[in-house]
């Protein structure tokens, strides 16, 4: 066979049939794949949430969104809340996490989503609050327990050589505790310190301070 | 043009050698390096003990078996020297292994690597740094504070740098500008006292090792650019003070920048070399990741010397200056 | 033709990697892990065997002047259909080689053998030289995975060889993959002699 010449009519031919062939192998493929990729997405997320929160098995509802734009999973088996360092101030920028709380507000897990923080430095920040590290902050209560690095006065080690990070990791736990338990909800008992809040009057300081400190945080 | 100049002794001789500039500037670090042993003590020592030692064996090493030179190089200082630069940058509690790691980068990739003294584009100890500040980020900022003589190894308590701190907003927090002259803060081994290393630095100028454009023109595009911002809003940045005096910038502008392998040959060059640089510092340590932005500027600015030096060739003596060009 | 010698020319002497010094991009960004640096081996000879046998299978109906067009669109359409199925059924992959998959199409190896083999050499010999080819490929990255990966983590192929804190992490970053690949070429060319 010979080879066919650079005509105008040839060229436009050929690139005519093989873009249209490419599009529709492109197309079926794409139908196939559809299906699992979406998939795939869902259950990273579900699979992060259910990490958190420590349950296999739970079901994951809609999100609700707060007031500073944290994403709230309200499940039977707790709160899981994406949230971020509302100042935004962490060593490599952004820092997004998802913490699992329960109904009393414990921290019960949390998984890093987003973060551009220096390898072997504040990117350790993964694994350094994880119960039976240094800086477990796994069970703590943020409306009960001071999260807040040592340094500051706070319950936690910060990690080694990374304050920066770790106050920044910190703040971002504290906003996420904010938004799950001071956002808007219809049904206020899944709300714990919101629950604790009208049934014991004396738990009222308690919130009183946590938003006290949370000002003294931002202020910082 | 190509003629050789063929002309009758005496020859004037200035006595220069390359090893008589490199023990020069070693002489130039001495009372930097009384200052380290005064406030690190012990460990200070062990450091730069190590840092020379292993810099000086593993030229000789890598001279004899890999690159089979006849002639021996190791005698020419200029391994002590970057032994000691090396260890300058080094906080005084790292661990010895994670020294001879440096001393091996800084030799073998940062030198021998491009053919030994002379050949190298990068500032070889600086290389041996940010090889390990990249490498073992934990152990490298985990500065010791000053006044703990006998401390070593894990014992001693650390602090974050006035650099760091900066990074992290806690202006506050900052040391006094006279702390910072005299050396009281943490930080590496040379990074401590600014007025022992200004002392080296007016040594190494009026023994004519080294000129004043480089150290110069990098403190005062730091202290100029730093100003501008510290005017433009107190609250946000230090003063140009604190910015001149804290973290390595003395010890790179005066001893590190000055290299004379990697840095610019003309006068014009050099101060081209050296505003870049102090401008690549301050962005890095505001804007960068990295709190101290010194070694990177330098290796940055190391890089870009073959093409200052193209464009600031000396005139040929001789040339005339074309009709209409500028003088 | 000797086939044999098609096939182990890719993986000696015309090396992509540290002979031709072809696709820097992938090397580079995608070796901090042996298992890194081969998945994206591997991904590329996949796209890299379809491209030679397909182009040289229809080099004969495309007009000379369009051929850089046509092989490209069959080049970036074989490389969404790979990516689309990585991110469909291997999910592990598409977390660690994402960004990367894509840039496939930019590799010049791919487009580099096209031009230079399959559009001059019949279809069976095209796919022994895209075997041959993606080989190589694929040792150069999973040698040089494997030597970031040792040396930064202490581990090879995620077996702990010695511990963690003694690793330069910087091999596991961008710098050190210059670092390691420089060293690299080096003694593989110091080797070939």
């Amino acid at each position: 066979m010979k080879k066919l010449q650079s005509t105008w009519y040839n060229m436009v031919a050929v690139l005519t049939v093989i873009s249209v062939i490419a599009a529709s192998v492109l197309a079926y493929v794409n139908s196939v794949t559809e299906g699992p990729i979406a998939e795939i997405n869902q259950k990273n997320l579900e699979d992060g949430i259910r990490k958190v929160l420590g349950d296999d098995k739970v079901a994951i509802p809609e999100p609700e969104t707060a007031e500073d734009g944290s994403l709230i999973y309200r499940t039977e088996k707790g709160f899981a809340v994406q949230a971020k360092d509302p100042q935004n101030a962490s060593f490599g920028g952004d820092l997004t996490i998802l913490v699992g709380f329960d109904v009393e507000g414990n921290i019960k897990g949390y998984t890093i989503l987003k973060t551009n923080e220096t390898p072997g430095l504040g990117a350790k920040a993964g694994d350094w609050f994880q119960q039976g590290s240094k800086g477990c902050i796994i069970g703590l209560n943020p409306s009960k327990n001071n999260l807040t690095v040592s340094k500051d006065g706070g319950e936690v080690d910060a990690i080694t050589a990374s304050t920066i990070t770790s106050r920044s990791f910190l703040r971002a736990v504290n906003a996420a505790a904010h938004a799950a338990c001071f956002s808007v909800s219809a049904d206020a008992t899944t709300c714990a310190t919101k629950q604790q809040h009208m049934d014991k009057p004396e738990m009222n300081e308690d919130i009183e301070e946590l938003k006290f400190d949370k000002t003294k945080t931002l202020n910082k | 043009m190509s003629k050789l100049i063929v002309s009758l002794s005496p020859h004037v001789h200035s006595g220069d050698s390359v090893q008589k500039n490199m023990y020069g500037v070693c002489i130039a670090l001495v009372p930097a390096l009384i200052a380290s042993l005064w406030f690190f003590g012990i460990g200070a020592a062990i450091v730069l003990a190590t840092s020379v030692i292993s810099c000086v064996f593993f030229e000789w090493a890598i001279a004899k078996f890999l690159l089979r030179l006849p002639n021996c190089t190791v005698c020419d200082g200029s391994a002590v020297l970057t032994g000691l630069l090396l260890g300058f940058n080094l906080p005084s509690n790292l661990p010895v292994w994670i020294i001879i790691i440096g001393a091996l980068v800084a030799i073998g990739i940062g030198k021998m690597t491009y053919g030994g003294l002379g050949c190298n584009p990068f500032n070889p100890a600086l290389v041996g740094r940010v090889f390990l500040l990249i490498s073992f980020p934990v152990q490298m900022t985990s500065w010791p504070v000053p006044g703990q003589l006998t401390a070593m190894g894990a014992d001693v308590v650390t602090a974050a740098t006035p650099l760091a701190l900066l990074a992290s907003g806690h202006l506050d927090e900052l040391p006094e500008a006279t702390d910072l002259l005299f050396g009281n803060v943490g930080g590496s081994l040379g990074e401590v006292s600014a007025l022992c290393l200004l002392l080296g630095c007016a040594f190494m100028i009026w023994r004519k090792i080294i000129t004043w454009h480089i150290p110069v023109s990098i403190i005062a595009t730091v202290a100029v650019l730093s100003g501008i911002l510290y005017a433009a809003d107190p609250t946000t940045y230090v003063s140009p003070l604190v910015q001149v005096l804290s973290g390595g910038l003395i010890l790179g502008a005066c001893f590190m920048a000055t290299d004379y392998v990697s840095s610019p040959m003309t006068h014009k060059g050099q101060l081209i070399y050296g505003v870049c640089i102090g401008f690549l510092t301050v962005l890095i340590r505001l804007w960068g990741a990295y709190p101290e932005g010194m070694s990177f500027a330098i290796l940055i600015m190391n890089a870009f010397t073959p093409l200052i030096n193209t464009y600031c060739k000396p005139k040929r003596f001789g040339e005339v200056a074309k009709k209409g060009g500028k003088k | 033709m000797n086939y044999f010698k098609i096939l182990l020319n890719g993986i000696v002497k015309e090396n992509p990697t540290f002979v031709l010094l072809l696709g820097m991009c992938p090397t580079l960004g995608t070796t901090s892990s042996a298992i890194n640096g081969m998945s994206m081996g591997l991904a590329t000879m996949a796209v890299l065997i379809c491209s030679n046998f397909l182009i040289s299978c229809v080099k004969k109906i495309i007009p000379d002047m369009v051929r850089i067009p046509s092989f490209i669109v069959i080049i970036a359409s074989l490389v969404t259909v790979l990516q689309m199925l990585i991110k469909a059924y291997a999910p592990d992959v598409d977390k660690n080689l994402g960004l990367f998959i894509p840039l496939i199409v930019v590799n010049c190896i791919i487009l580099g053998r096209a031009e230079a083999f399959a559009a001059k050499n019949n279809p069976f010999a095209s796919i022994l030289d895209g075997i041959g080819i993606g080989l190589g490929f694929t040792i150069a990255l999973t040698l040089l995975g494997c030597v970031r990966e040792l040396l930064g983590t202490g581990h090879a192929f995620g077996f702990e060889l010695f511990s963690e804190n003694y690793g330069a992490l910087v091999f596991v970053l961008a710098p050190g993959a210059f670092i390691a690949l420089g060293y690299l070429i080096a003694i593989v060319n110091k080797l070939r002699g």
